[in-house]
Formats: structure tokens, sequence, C-alpha cells
């Protein structure tokens, strides 16, 4: 074996904070069943914010518009399951199929251009979807959103409860899964290939990288993992809405993705964890204005930096 | 028919005035400011409060909001924008959309979350006919002030050293900055000079656009599809943009009701897909 191929190998390995951070997520289920409708938003969040790691920490596309996919994930599952049959992991593959093609035709439109002309297609993309939903409220509901959906019970034994147990341990063995395979993927040749036309794009093609190929291919899997996102969203609240496809959803999850820290692939859970409990906390202290403390977050977190806000003990050492 | 390409006309060249700063200053520093709006809101509670509170007559608040807005966008250019410049896009987006939720969510609070009224000297008011088109006097008036602003702010970017100075930092700033320009001093004015324009427009459109604290959200996208789509490389081509937008907005929204930001979106989509630099940008020398 190459010295190459050892450092490769090495960096595939499996932390101990990886396998710890399993542990937790196992032991949250039984220790902390009483907030299981919280922690499934977390879990959800967490797939939504991995999938929009993988376009933007290790391909590097800003998109203002990844909701589009979580949304459309969402009312595919919800129509799924009220027109075609209840079960819900038929559903979730039926959503993911769908978010994935949806995703394959739209990643024709972010291979050219500048990161503006690209944050304005991927918005534009999310708006027309809104647009679409609102006008056709024969199938979607409209402005009321998606209702009457009843899912059936999972595996055909789990009905989903009230407080969200059940609800929990779907999203999470879900979120496991897309982790796996994300971390499969990142540590591919094909991950690799993605860092670095993510890093010098020119050189990427000059050393004979498909780029466009590859910018396809990751991108409609964001695409299909967001629309996992919704799907669960939908299947586990039995209700899809306009509110999935917004464009405070494409922010806010970004804003997820960069508290938890790009490029790693654990950012979207770490994100997460932080983002609901502050949005938690904020929201019951002053409700109608925790947007403004958000912002305020947002601003400082950029100004002074991410890597130097999380570590305390480097702010008073000259950098 | 030729009401509504009026209506067009006047709602494009109100687009073009708000978004013209932010052309101006993306093509300068390459800098994604989705917090442009927010200037636009501050011109536009300037105009309302000082009508509304203290009685100053419409005309005179006009300066004032532009004045405002500059002063305004000097000082944050000053201490809050300047260390963005250098860094990536995505810190950029995170930062301004940062500014907008605090200048909702601080107007909200200061101010209330209900839509601002006011009402326009009665000389501005109701409409006449020209030719059997249907002439509103404030979409008049909202053109021709536009009108001249915008030839004015032709004038000074192709006559007078200031604005050979501002085309040379947009070309290639490094350059500029070596043949002596000094290129942050030249920014400062612009953001400033931007902004204020973007606080006049939000005055001017208070009545048209309506007012309230998601104004920057709201036509947060507007500004972006004006600049994506014209380019940032010269003046014409976001006020081409605008008038496109402004039009295809108001036949969208009369013709088809249903689908009015539908077919603006979908425009948008096609335009950028089959020309990434816009309709009338061109290749930018970096």
């Amino acid at each position: 074996m190459s010295a190459v191929q050892a450092s490769l190998k090495a960096a595939a390995a499996w932390r101990w904070w990886e396998m710890a951070l399993g542990v937790a997520a196992v032991a949250s289920f039984f220790l902390l069943s009483g907030h299981a409708l919280l922690l499934n938003e977390i879990a959800i969040l967490a797939l939504f914010a991995l999938s929009l790691d993988l376009i933007l920490g290790f391909a590097g596309i800003v998109s203002l518009g990844h909701a589009a996919f979580f949304g459309f994930g969402a009312y595919v599952a919800a129509l799924f399951a009220k027109h075609v049959m209840p079960d819900p992991l038929v559903g979730l593959v039926v959503a993911v199929a769908a978010s994935a093609a949806l995703g394959a035709l739209c990643s024709v439109l972010v291979l050219r251009g500048s990161d503006l002309t690209r944050l304005m297609v991927t918005l534009g993309v999310a708006a027309v979807l809104y647009e679409l939903a609102n006008k056709l409220d024969g199938l979607t509901g409209g402005a009321d959103g998606l209702q009457g959906v009843v899912m059936g019970p999972l595996l055909g034994r789990f009905e989903f409860d009230l407080y969200g147990r059940v609800a929990y341990a779907y999203s999470l063995v879900v979120l496991a899964l897309a982790v796996l395979l994300a971390r499969r993927v990142v540590h591919s040749p094909f991950g690799y290939s993605l860092k670095a036309l993510r890093d010098n794009r020119l050189r990427a093609t000059s050393i004979g990288l498909s780029v466009n190929l590859r910018l396809a291919a990751v991108y409609t899997l964001a695409a299909a993992l967001a629309g996992a996102a919704g799907g669960l969203l939908a299947q586990t609240s039995g209700f899809a809405s306009l509110d999935g496809l917004d464009f405070h959803r494409s922010a806010d999850v970004m804003l997820t993705l960069v508290i938890g820290g790009t490029g790693y692939l654990y950012g979207g859970i770490f994100g997460a964890i932080a983002f609901k409990l502050l949005h938690d906390v904020i929201s019951a202290w002053t409700p109608q204005y925790w947007t403004f403390w958000l912002g305020l977050f947002l601003v400082v977190l950029v100004l002074v930096g991410r890597d130097r806000l999380i570590r305390p003990w480097t702010w008073w050492k000259r950098s | 028919m030729l009401t509504l390409l009026f209506d067009g006309v006047a709602y494009g060249m109100l687009l073009f005035v708000l978004s013209v700063g932010l052309a101006v200053t993306m093509g300068l520093m390459n800098f994604i400011n989705l917090a442009h709006g927010a200037f636009a809101m501050a011109g536009g509670y300037t105009t309302v409060l000082l009508m509304n509170r203290l009685g100053v007559p419409f005309l005179a608040t006009l300066p004032m909001a532009f004045v405002f807005t500059a002063l305004l966008g000097a000082l944050f250019e000053r201490t809050l924008y300047r260390p963005m410049y250098a860094r990536p896009h995505l810190d950029q987006v995170l930062f301004s959309i940062g500014l907008v939720f605090m200048a909702v969510a601080g107007v909200d609070y200061f101010i209330g979350s209900q839509q601002q009224m006011i009402s326009v000297p009665s000389y501005l008011q109701g409409r006449f006919d020209l030719a059997a088109v249907g002439i509103g006097k404030y979409r008049l008036f909202i053109i021709v002030i536009c009108g001249l602003l915008t030839v004015a702010l032709q004038m000074v970017l192709s006559r007078t050293r200031f604005g050979s100075r501002l085309r040379a930092a947009v070309d290639d700033p490094r350059v500029a900055q070596g043949l002596g320009i000094n290129v942050n001093q030249v920014f400062l004015l612009t953001f400033a000079v931007g902004s204020g324009l973007a606080g006049l427009g939000g005055a001017l459109g208070a009545e048209v656009l309506g007012l309230d604290p998601t104004f920057p959200l709201k036509f947060m996208v507007y500004f972006l599809i004006v600049v994506s789509v014209g380019g940032t490389t010269t003046i014409t081509g976001p006020l081409l943009a605008a008038l496109l937008l402004g039009i295809a907005d108001v036949m969208g929204k009369y013709y088809a009701p249903k689908l009015g930001a539908f077919i603006v979106y979908t425009l948008m989509i096609v335009i950028l897909t089959l020309r990434p630099q816009g309709l009338f940008g061109h290749k930018a020398s970096k």
C-alpha cells in the first residue's frame, strides 16, 4: 500500500466522535423521549442541512433556493399518501425519486454563470415552485396547505403517535442512512474530485475531470436528500404547505449549515441542534422579534468569523 | 393597453432608481448585497414619518429621504461593509441577509407592522387623458423624476472625472488603485449615492409599491432580477432590464393575474440560463 493510499484510507477511517454521535443519537431516543417532537424537527432539519452541505460545502454551489426540493418532496409525499397509498416507506421512496428527477432537471441551470447568476436561478426555481403550488390550489390546497393526509403505520406495525416517538425513530434512521451514504460518497474518488473542482474549477478541468457531469450528479443527490427531508416532514406531521417552499426556509437551512460548519458532513447535525434550540429559546422570549436576534447573530457570526466564535479560548489571542 | 404600458414604464423606472445603486456597487466590488432593499425602506419611512408626524410637504421630504439614506449608507459602508469585500460570496450573502432580518424586525418594533399610508399632494392625484391614453399624474411624475435622474447619472458617469474613475475601478480595481485612484473613497461615495437613490426610490414608491416592514424581503428578488438580468457593467443594461420587468409585471398582473409572478420568475430563469452574464452584460475582465 502506497503512502497516498494510506493517507486516503486514514482520512476515511471512523473517528471516535462519529461513534459517540451515533451512540448519542440512539441514547436520545430512549432518554429524551419526552421531547421527541422537537428532536424529530431537529433530525429533519439536520438531513436538509446535510443535503445542502453536499452542494455548498463540497461542490461550492451557493444556493438560495434549496427549499425547492424540500417543499417538492413534502408535497409529493403528502399527495402520494392521500391519493395513492398511505404506506410511509413507499411514499418516501417516491418523494426521493421525484425530487431527484427535479434536481437532475434543475442541475442544468446551475452549471453556468457566476455566483450571482446561480443564486438568482436557484432562488427563481424555488419561487416558481412556490407560485405553482399557490396557484394549483385544486391539487395542493393553495395557501391553506394540503390537509387530510392520513399516514399508514410504519412497516405495517408502528402507528405514528401524538408524542412523535415513532416519527423521531423513523427520521433518525433515515438521517443515519443518509449520513452513511453521504460519507461513502464524500470519501470516494468522486468526492475528492468534487473538492478539487470546488477549489479550482479551471485546474480541475485541465487534469481531465468532467466538471459539469460531476456537478449535475451531486446536485441530483442533494436534491434527493432534501426531498427525503421534506417527505419526512410531511409524513410525520401529516401536512404539507407553502411554507416548505418559502424563501425563509432556504435561508434558515443555510444558516443552520453555517452555524455547524460546511464541508465536513456533520455541520448540518450540530447546526440543526444549535439552530432549533436557539429558535426555541429566543422565540419563547420574544416571539415577534426573534428574527432581529437571528439577524444580529448572523452579522456577528460573519464579522467575527465562525471559527473564532466557537473557540472562545482564541478570542484574546492575536491572530 | 397603452395605459398599462405607461404604468409598466413608471413601475420600471421606479425599479431602476431603486436598484441602480445595487448594480453599481455589485459591479464595483463584486459584493452581493441582499440588504439593498433595507435602504430603500429607510427612505420610504423617512418620507412617511416626516409627512405624517411632522407635516413636512411631500416634495420637501424627497431630498431629505435621499440625504438621510445616503448618510446611513456611508456609515454602514465605512463600519460594516468594508471588511466584507474580500470575503467569499457565501459570507456576503449571510451577512446581508442578517442585516435584512434586523431591519425588518427593527422597523416592526419601533414603527409597527401595519402598512404605511401616505397621501400625495392633490396636484399629483388623479389622471388625465392624452390621445385616449389614461395617464396617472403621479405615475407621470415618477417617470419624469426617474428619467431626469437617469440622464444625470449617465452624464456623471460618462462626462466627469469621478465617472471615469468609477468606470476604471469597476473594470479592474487593482489596476485603478495602481494608477493612483483612491478606490476605497470612490466606493464609499458610490455606495452612499446608490443607497441614497434607493431611499429616494423607496420614498417615491411608498404610494405605488406599498410600505411595510417586510419591504426589503418582498422586493429583494426584484432588485436582484434587475441586476442579474441587466448585467453590472453598464447603466443602460439595468435600465432596460428594469423597464422590461416593470412592463412584464404590470401586464402579467392584468392579463393573467393568476400567473403574474410565475411568468416573471420563469422569464428570469430562461434569460439567465441562456445568457449567464445578463442580457446586456459582457464577460467580466476577471
